[in-house]
């Protein structure tokens, strides 16, 4: 019996053993190429959401011409004293000491905290003039947290692109805010009517081509109404003054520049 | 047992998913596309092969009273080592199937594999049993994806057999195929096809 248990736990160590060192050393000598891939990944969606993105475009040269900013979404104002390139918006939300409560009668979006910091991706022209601006953006769909981005041009009103890089709404339904035609949509549209009042959101069933509205509304998702809610309400809860409104704001009145 | 029966038995004679009914968990899960599917499928069938040979190798070894712990041991290594390297070669198959790469080592043909058949046999026969099943749950899989992805997106491997109705085209997408349970009905089928060319593999009524 004495044995048993001796050979018994050999056995258990000895194979603990081997396998550590295996799973470890793999995960060691991939973990360059993985992150690599988490780089390039994020850049891709950064360039698919700004319309920038070709099956032959090379994306690390392109996107080489963004330049990333950090933005107290409390001020408006942008943030020098953290390295915006590595900052992961996503992460942040989750992170106490990165995020804060959002009121609830602010809490559009559904999300109950908000990252402290936005990160912004602004796409400059060859005069170095701000062409395309890239805002992270998020809400609750019906089943998931949907993340995406929204680029706006220059004027910060019309919209460049649209999309989210994760999300795990019902296929074929709420799944079709992927839809390449519906996100081809939005191009054009306006965020923000006369009053500077967020107006861009889906319209129940088909959006109107002519009228006074038809510039603010991209067509619902049918079958979908909470997806399309948890659409509507993310633009209209990112760029309110809890959102990016401020920063907006300040870089219109020359305040913020980039 | 020869090494030809090991490998081509498990795929219609002693398939896991339609006879042993193993693993279907992953059928529903990852059928949607066949590119998964395909990644998918190599991804087990390499784990049940090196995890049914390295039980192999050490089954005498291994004290009975804590066998089942080792194989499970064996098994996550291989899964996490597989996951690593779609992360890193693989990087949007991976983004698209993310959890259900690690969920290999809940596929109960592995587990299955290591317990009826690596325990009591050599190495060189599980390696090939192990391959063997994989090939049965790589047959299904690829069956129910291909109809799936047809049915519900228009598409085989991506590119467009039906066009879609919502881009322009006739064709009007399943929304039911794109959905998990519809690789119910079509495993149902299989086993019903199967079963009706094979009656000994319909089990005797109680």
């Amino acid at each position: 019996m004495g044995s048993n248990v001796g050979k018994t736990l050999f056995v258990a160590f000895a194979l603990c053993l081997v396998c550590s060192v295996l799973v470890s050393s793999t995960a060691v000598s991939l973990k360059d190429k993985q992150a690599q891939n988490a780089v390039l990944d994020m850049k891709k969606n950064v360039l698919s959401a700004a319309g920038l993105l070709n099956a032959d475009t090379d994306v690390n040269e392109v996107f080489s011409k963004f330049t990333t900013v950090l933005v107290n979404l409390e001020t408006g104002e942008i943030v020098d004293d953290m390295d915006a390139q590595t900052y992961n918006q996503r992460e942040a939300q989750k992170k106490p000491n990165l995020s804060v409560a959002i009121p609830a009668d602010a809490d559009l979006a559904g999300l109950s905290r908000r990252a402290k910091f936005g990160k912004v991706f602004v796409y400059k022209d060859e005069a170095g003039q701000p062409q395309i601006y890239i805002f992270h953006i998020t809400s609750k769909g019906l089943w998931s947290t949907m993340y995406g981005f929204m680029a706006l041009g220059a004027d910060l009103n019309t919209v460049k692109g649209f999309g989210y890089y994760a999300q795990g709404e019902t296929p074929g339904l709420g799944g079709e805010v992927d839809n390449p035609k519906w996100k081809g949509q939005w191009v054009g549209k306006s965020v923000f009517n006369e009053d500077e009042v967020v107006a861009l959101k889906l319209a129940k069933g088909t959006a109107p081509t002519e009228g006074k509205v038809a510039e603010y509304r991209v067509d619902g998702l049918s079958g979908a109404t909470i997806t399309a809610n948890g659409v509507s309400s993310s633009i209209k809860y990112w760029f309110s003054d809890h959102g990016y409104g401020k920063f907006i704001d300040m870089v219109e009145s020359g305040e913020v520049t980039i | 047992m020869k090494i030809k029966e090991l490998v081509f038995d498990p795929i219609l004679k002693n398939n896991p998913i339609a006879l042993q009914i193993l693993g279907v968990c992953s059928a529903l899960a990852v059928t949607v596309q066949l590119k998964n599917v395909v990644v998918m499928c190599v991804a087990v069938t390499l784990v049940i092969a090196l995890a049914n040979m390295s039980v192999s190798i050490i089954r005498n070894h291994i004290p009975g009273s804590i066998r089942i712990i080792v194989q499970m041991t064996i098994i996550a290594s291989l899964v996490i080592i597989a996951e690593q390297f779609l992360k890193a070669f693989l990087f949007d198959q991976w983004k698209t199937m993310a959890v259900y790469v690690g969920l290999i080592i809940t596929n109960c043909i592995v587990m299955g594999r290591t317990e009826a058949f690596a325990l009591k046999n050599g190495p060189v026969a599980s390696f090939f049993d192990g391959i063997g099943n994989g090939l049965g749950y790589s047959f299904i899989l690829l069956f129910v994806g291909f109809f799936r992805e047809l049915f519900g997106s228009g598409k085989v491997f991506g590119y467009t057999v039906f066009e879609l109705s919502k881009d322009g085209g006739w064709y009007e997408a399943n929304g039911l195929a794109l959905l998990p349970p519809s690789a119910f009905f079509l495993i149902g089928l299989i086993i019903w096809i199967l079963r009706t060319k094979d009656p000994s593999q319909v089990e005797p009524q109680a």
